[in-house]
């Protein structure tokens, strides 16, 4: 009983619902490119162009083995680019690389992060660790020497090519010198008076590229807040448990503790809340899940930095691999209460 | 008669363009009596009526050519007097077949005088009520178009003590409901009294969202005199208020329980056009034919509120409406997060029609199936606690056994998952094909015992 007639135009015919929000994962990723230019600025002010060198390396390895990858693989390549995943997890390593890293070690750190932590698992979407973090933790165990090689972050040197001098390489963090002389049982060698307090707010000490300015990146976390590409769950139950836990080891063993801010502004600790842990992709995606993993990330971060025993300094990536590694548990323990399902009594 | 704010917050939700501006100051114009009507016999939720009449019949507006074929059915009737052109299946706005009876207009619209007018309705009792409500074949208006009858005959064991009237018309670009309350709040309040009397509910609230001022107006104006437990909820205006288990729970904070209905937390809702076509029924003996659709959208030459024949098909409605203008990629039955798109313009519209949108181009987003990125804003989105994300997945693998263990049937389909997915999933879609699945797996396996 359906009409026949040739001028019936016909329309298109899908599910419901026929309005979306506009958002896409593009904008999600270029909204993160964009929180993290302050922390680039700030890279390239205190390391130089060394610090361009490895952004630029990390992110044209990452966008080429991402290509390749999909190539190999037989499926689409420019659907896969135009996210932008790529390129974040290119300025994501880079950040996460110590200024002297030769550039060799770069490409092969971002060829793994892409290659084997995102591609081989599927690509974006279907990977169970922070492709950045994985790659860094490839290198980091591959070259030990040269991942934890590290020169002050001083103006002039930075700003003469090839100024990389021999007295310039032994600069250390703070984390790795105070670790060392807890271990050493000499006594603190940081101080954490006001002038040294605003020094490392600002970014003025040995570090990876894009972890030691905590003021620009928290001004980038603010970002993705206010554009909502992130909750606050993440950050401020990571930052907070790393406080709390410091403050407590601090109030507890005053002579081999530093305070809760030395463990905040240094290390990795704001790049991870603030850009690694909140990675959608790997971690959980329940309100409660959030919170379960930022403390989750801020216990295992300041286990590794304090308790145990080890050489390692710092405990960033690794906290954050664990987490990425139960979010799927995590997913399924904390799922929200179901409408209509009567609360136990 | 109090004004009160919806005391408990809904949990999810979107808050879309609502784009009501288009028709929300038209008022409704009756539209004539197009050449011919198809009257489908599918119009409600359950089964589909049998037809009463065949083809070279000759029929009265408001005679019965459809009766109920089970307990959840609802009689249909002739929306027009003419000759009944041919009886056979057609489709219905969701794209399922079923009978319809296509008529030919004598010209004279004649009523059968079928019902008696009950303008003393209060000297009634409940039983006589409903029967008059089943008899003009009223069903939910809103747009799942549950038969009114049914919902008014609950058990003995499942007291129903709150009436909610349904004017939150949460749905973006719809606007018949409001120029309902705006220029017919005595016959909708009387509509509401007459369900509350037949209830016996003590608590009557009426909800309308706080962007619609004008309707809360009208209605605090019609309620003004009313006696007992009764007041105007304003709701705030978020996507979706108007779902009837958020809406009971915004109001009383009763959760319907899971797979359960509203008479199981003594809760009644009913839309404020369905309310409307009670009273018609009741005080003016007329069955359920004619009903108020909003025709809008961009592509719409002149959108507006009419006052149509059920079973006018959707091209003469659009005629009416000055016509499309440009390219036009959707047309939808409903409103653009829960309403059907249909591929042409051939179907017509029944007493489930709150609206006929048309979207341009630019306006229809397509949704495509890339991998979820797991950002969780359908986890924060979902007003029933689901994990869209989880379940989508289950779904693509067509493992429907999860999807049901992670309660894929509570889904109500809203939209408000898919409408913030940054990877563009046609998360709806997936659910909708698990649910008619796991529906299938259910229905075989009772089959078997």
């Amino acid at each position: 009983m359906t009409t026949s007639d040739d001028k019936t135009t016909l329309y298109t015919v899908s599910s419901s619902p026929h309005a979306h929000s506009g958002a896409s994962a593009a904008c999600l990723m270029f909204d993160v490119i964009v929180a993290l230019m302050p922390a680039l600025l700030a890279a390239v002010y205190f390391f130089g162009f060394d610090a361009i060198r490895l952004v630029a390396v990390c992110v044209a390895s990452c966008v080429g083995a991402e290509a390749l990858c999909r190539k190999a693989m037989g499926r689409p390549v420019k659907t896969a680019l135009v996210d932008l995943s790529a390129v974040v997890t290119g300025l994501l390593l880079a950040f996460n690389l110590p200024p002297s890293l030769p550039s060799w070690m770069a490409v092969l750190g971002s060829v793994f992060a892409i290659g084997i932590a995102k591609q081989a698992f599927g690509g974006l979407g279907y990977n169970p660790f922070n492709p950045a973090l994985a790659g860094r933790a490839f290198l980091l165990i591959s070259f030990t020497g040269r991942m934890t090689a590290w020169h002050a972050a001083r103006l002039p040197e930075r700003w003469s090519f090839g100024g990389l001098t021999a007295d310039a390489l032994t600069g250390a963090t703070p984390l790795g010198m105070v670790k060392e002389a807890v271990r050493a049982g000499d006594p603190l060698p940081v101080a954490m008076d006001g002038a040294t307090t605003v020094r490392f707010l600002l970014g003025d000490m040995g570090g990876c590229i894009g972890e030691v300015s905590a003021l620009a990146l928290i001004v980038g976390g603010l970002y993705l807040l206010y554009r909502r590409c992130i909750t606050w769950h993440v950050p401020v139950c990571y930052l907070g448990t790393a406080a709390v836990f410091s403050a407590i080891h601090w109030m507890v063993d005053p002579a081999a503790a530093m305070p809760p801010h030395f463990h905040l502004l240094t290390g990795g600790l704001m790049l991870g809340a603030w850009f690694m842990a909140t990675d959608m992709v790997t971690t959980p995606v329940t309100t409660r899940g959030l919170i379960v993993f930022g403390i989750g990330c801020g216990v295992l971060t300041m286990t590794i930095r304090i308790v145990a025993g080890g050489i390692y300094p710092e405990g960033v990536s690794f906290a954050i691999l664990l987490m990425n590694a139960i979010t799927p548990l995590i997913n399924r323990a904390t799922r929200p209460r179901l409408f209509g399902q009567r609360r136990k009594a | 008669m109090k004004t009160i704010t919806a005391p408990y917050k809904i949990k999810g939700g979107v808050h879309p363009a609502y784009r009501k501006e288009l028709a929300r100051e038209q008022a409704i114009r009756t539209m004539p009596v197009p050449s011919l009507l198809r009257v489908s016999m599918a119009q409600h939720l359950g089964a589909p009526a049998k037809p009463l009449v065949k083809k070279g019949d000759t029929v009265l507006r408001g005679q019965r050519i459809g009766e109920p074929a089970g307990f959840i059915s609802a009689s249909v009737h002739a929306s027009v007097s003419g000759t009944v052109k041919a009886v056979g299946p057609a489709p219905t706005a969701s794209g399922a077949m079923a009978m319809a009876v296509d008529i030919e207009p004598d010209g004279n619209d004649t009523w059968l005088e079928q019902l008696t007018p009950q303008p003393n309705w209060s000297a009634l009792d409940a039983k006589t009520l409903t029967g008059i409500v089943a008899e003009a074949g009223v069903a939910g208006m809103g747009g799942a178009g549950f038969p009114t009858n049914v919902k008014l005959s609950p058990p003995p064991d499942k007291p129903i003590d709150t009436l909610i009237v349904n004017g939150a018309e949460c749905e973006p670009y719809l606007t018949a409901d409001e120029r309902l309350m705006r220029e017919r709040p005595e016959q909708v309040w009387t509509g509401i009294a007459i369900l509350r009397h037949i209830l016996g509910a003590k608590i009557v609230r009426v909800a309308i969202e706080d962007n619609k001022p004008d309707a809360i107006r009208a209605m605090k104006k019609a309620m003004a005199d009313a006696e007992g437990d009764v007041a105007l909820v304003v709701l705030p205006a978020s996507y979706p208020q108007g779902a009837e288990k958020q809406q009971i729970y915004g109001i009383t904070g009763r959760e319907t329980p899971s797979g359960g209905l509203p008479m199981d937390v003594g809760c009644l809702v009913e839309n404020v056009g369905t309310c409307l076509a009670v009273q018609d029924a009741v005080v003016n003996g007329r069955p359920l034919t004619e009903r108020v659709t909003t025709v809008t959208g961009d592509p719409v030459a002149e959108p507006g509120n009419v006052l149509n024949r059920i079973g006018t098909p959707y091209a003469d409605l659009i005629a009416f409406c000055g016509g499309l203008r440009g390219s036009v990629a959707k047309v939808i039955s409903g409103g653009p997060m829960m309403g059907f798109a249909q591929g042409s313009l051939d179907g017509a519209t029944a007493k489930t029609t709150s609206g006929l949108l048309a979207l341009a181009p630019g306006q229809a987003p397509v949704y495509e199936s890339l991998a979820c990125i797991s950002c969780g804003r359908c986890v924060q989105a979902c007003p029933m606690g689901l994990l869209p994300c989880e379940l989508s997945q289950a779904l693509e693998a067509e493992d429907y056994d999860l999807a049901d263990a992670f309660h894929v049937m509570d889904c109500i389909e809203c939209g408000c998952c898919a409408y913030v997915c940054p990877a563009r999933r046609p998360l709806v879609q997936h659910m909708r094909t698990g649910k008619a699945r796991i529906a299938l797996k259910r229905r075989e396996a009772m089959q078997k015992k």
